[in-house]
């Protein structure tokens, strides 16, 4: 079975204060997360407080590679059947994501993948995530 | 301090209805009121506590209370999604062992069926909600975030869609008995296998049904319930926990139960293996599989095995579930099957439960609810009862 990849309408993305700076890197193709300025940990999805500690966090960028850790394609109610699922970024990180650009049926846990950007409605850049080739 | 038989469960009621387009949603709460409080032999002036979750319409225990004419000294509207009302179970008897109240009234109804509610649909959730903005252009929707626990624990545990599927045959096994059931047709393991694919690796009939309607519990001291004239059911022991990723450390191969569950196995004193009957919230067929491990009635991982061959038939396997069906085949009123949860295991302790599925001599019966998503965020809520 072959499940093609096919671009679904995204809707509007939320911008709001936590978002703005996340999607103004987005723009120029850099994917970023948050780590807390006292304990130095690493959190998403990105919060303004540390949940660790509540302590002030920053931005970081990161690598956009990491593996699929779950994967499923929601097939119905249709009408374009789209991969969802939890990647594992290479900095331990694991967040929710569409895995995109690649026969949907091919797809495994454990996977290699490697961030993409696909527009919302109002251009914004949503990351997604494509198989690495092999 | 415990809650051990500190408060019992005087009154259960479960709404027959199944589609009530021509209901108001306070109206279905009310209907659950009156059935619960007939049910337990009080009356409406007797009822001095009130809970109620996310379901109850407008300002909720505001507009409840009102709407039902209630005169209240302790009012609790806990929200855990759909293990919302187990939760209130568990404040009830709190409040009770406290002398806040003495009379606890828990209502729970909606119409999703009739508004036409659906699984694969956007979660309506408000403007606001701090993850909105890193995950709806996904769309993660009440399936697919369940499917992807289920296919986590199929690649790490080696479990199969077959014995998912057992689950669902237990539940339809049961629910033949059920005259109010949505469902009551018998199935077997190739049937769900041969149901559409909704989102892998759940099918149709790894789902439960879509149903309105509603239930309500009355919860009182233990010196009313003795006065009353009908089976006296304790609460033992209560959990709660809410589970959601972890700050980005997700980790899908268990639930909030593996919080919850220990918690009221030590307030109760009991453990797993002396549960006779549970009641496990059936939102999807895995939801069963990951709380039963995380409850303890097999060990993480191997609950693809236990599951299987009929394990969960009453009369038939070694731990007899939703009897009623479930909601998988029975109900899941306001897309929130806890009450419902409780409602079965009080009928099994008194021994009110259909005789083709009723458990002999039921002394001792555990239910368990998963509100919200599997996959991202949920309130697990566990609660333990005894035959007096």
């Amino acid at each position: 079975m072959t499940t093609t990849y096919q671009d679904r309408p995204l809707g509007k993305a939320v911008h709001d204060p936590s978002s703005e700076q996340f999607f103004a890197a987005t723009a120029s193709g850099s994917l970023r997360i948050k780590a807390c300025v006292s304990c130095r940990k690493l959190h998403w999805y990105p919060r303004a407080l540390c949940p660790y500690c509540l302590g002030d966090t920053e931005w970081r960028e990161v690598s956009g590679r990491g593996e699929i850790y779950s994967v499923s394609v929601t097939r119905r109610p249709g009408p374009t059947p789209y991969a969802i699922a939890y990647v594992r970024l290479d900095e331990g990180i694991t967040m929710l994501t569409n895995i995109v650009d690649c026969d949907l049926d091919s797809l495994h846990i454990g996977q290699r993948v490697r961030v993409v950007f696909k527009p919302a409605e109002d251009g914004t850049m949503i990351p997604m995530f494509a198989p690495e080739p092999a | 301090m415990s809650i051990k038989r500190k408060a019992c469960i005087a009154g259960a009621f479960e709404h027959p209805t199944r589609k009530a387009p021509d209901k108001t949603v306070a109206q279905l709460h009310a209907e659950c009121a009156r059935g619960a409080l007939a049910d337990a032999g009080l009356r409406l002036e007797d009822v001095d506590g009130y809970f109620c979750a996310g379901d109850a319409p407008g300002l909720g225990a505001n507009s409840m209370a009102d709407y039902l004419g209630l005169r209240l000294r302790h009012v609790d509207t806990t929200d855990t999604g759909g293990s919302a009302h187990l939760v209130h179970v568990s404040h009830a008897a709190q409040a009770i062992a406290m002398g806040k109240c003495d009379v606890a009234l828990i209502t729970l109804a909606g119409r999703p069926r009739s508004e036409g509610a659906s699984g694969v649909a956007p979660r309506m959730v408000g403007p606001g909600t701090p993850d909105l903005a890193w995950e709806a252009h996904y769309a993660p929707v009440t399936v697919n975030m369940y499917a992807l626990a289920a296919a986590r624990h199929m690649y790490q545990y080696g479990t199969t869609s077959e014995q998912l599927a057992w689950i669902k045959v237990a539940a339809a096994a049961h629910a033949q008995y059920n005259p109010d059931a949505m469902l009551r047709e018998p199935v077997k393991v190739e049937d769900v296998l041969a149901s559409p694919m909704i989102s892998d690796p759940l099918r149709r009939l790894d789902c439960c049904v879509v149903s309105d309607g509603g239930g309500a519990l009355v919860v009182v001291r233990p010196e009313i319930a003795r006065s009353l004239k009908r089976p006296v059911v304790n609460v033992l022991g209560a959990g709660e926990a809410i589970k959601g990723q972890l700050n980005g450390q997700v980790d899908l191969t268990w639930s909030g139960a593996a919080w919850s569950g220990p918690r009221a196995f030590e307030e109760a004193g009991v453990k797993p293996s002396d549960v006779q009957y549970v009641s496990i919230y059936d939102s999807f067929t895995i939801t069963v599989l990951m709380q039963l491990e995380d409850l303890g009635f097999c060990e993480k991982g191997k609950g693809g095995r236990f599951v299987a061959d009929g394990n969960l038939i009453s009369g038939v396997g070694k731990l007899p579930f939703n009897t009623d069906g479930g909601g998988l085949c029975n109900n899941h009123p306001a897309n929130r099957g806890g009450i419902t949860k409780v409602i079965e295991a009080v009928r099994q302790l008194r021994g009110e439960a259909h005789s083709k599925v009723q458990v002999p001599n039921c002394n001792l019966a555990l239910a368990q609810g998963t509100g919200g998503l599997l996959g991202s965020r949920h309130g697990s809520a566990t609660l333990i009862m005894e035959r007096a």
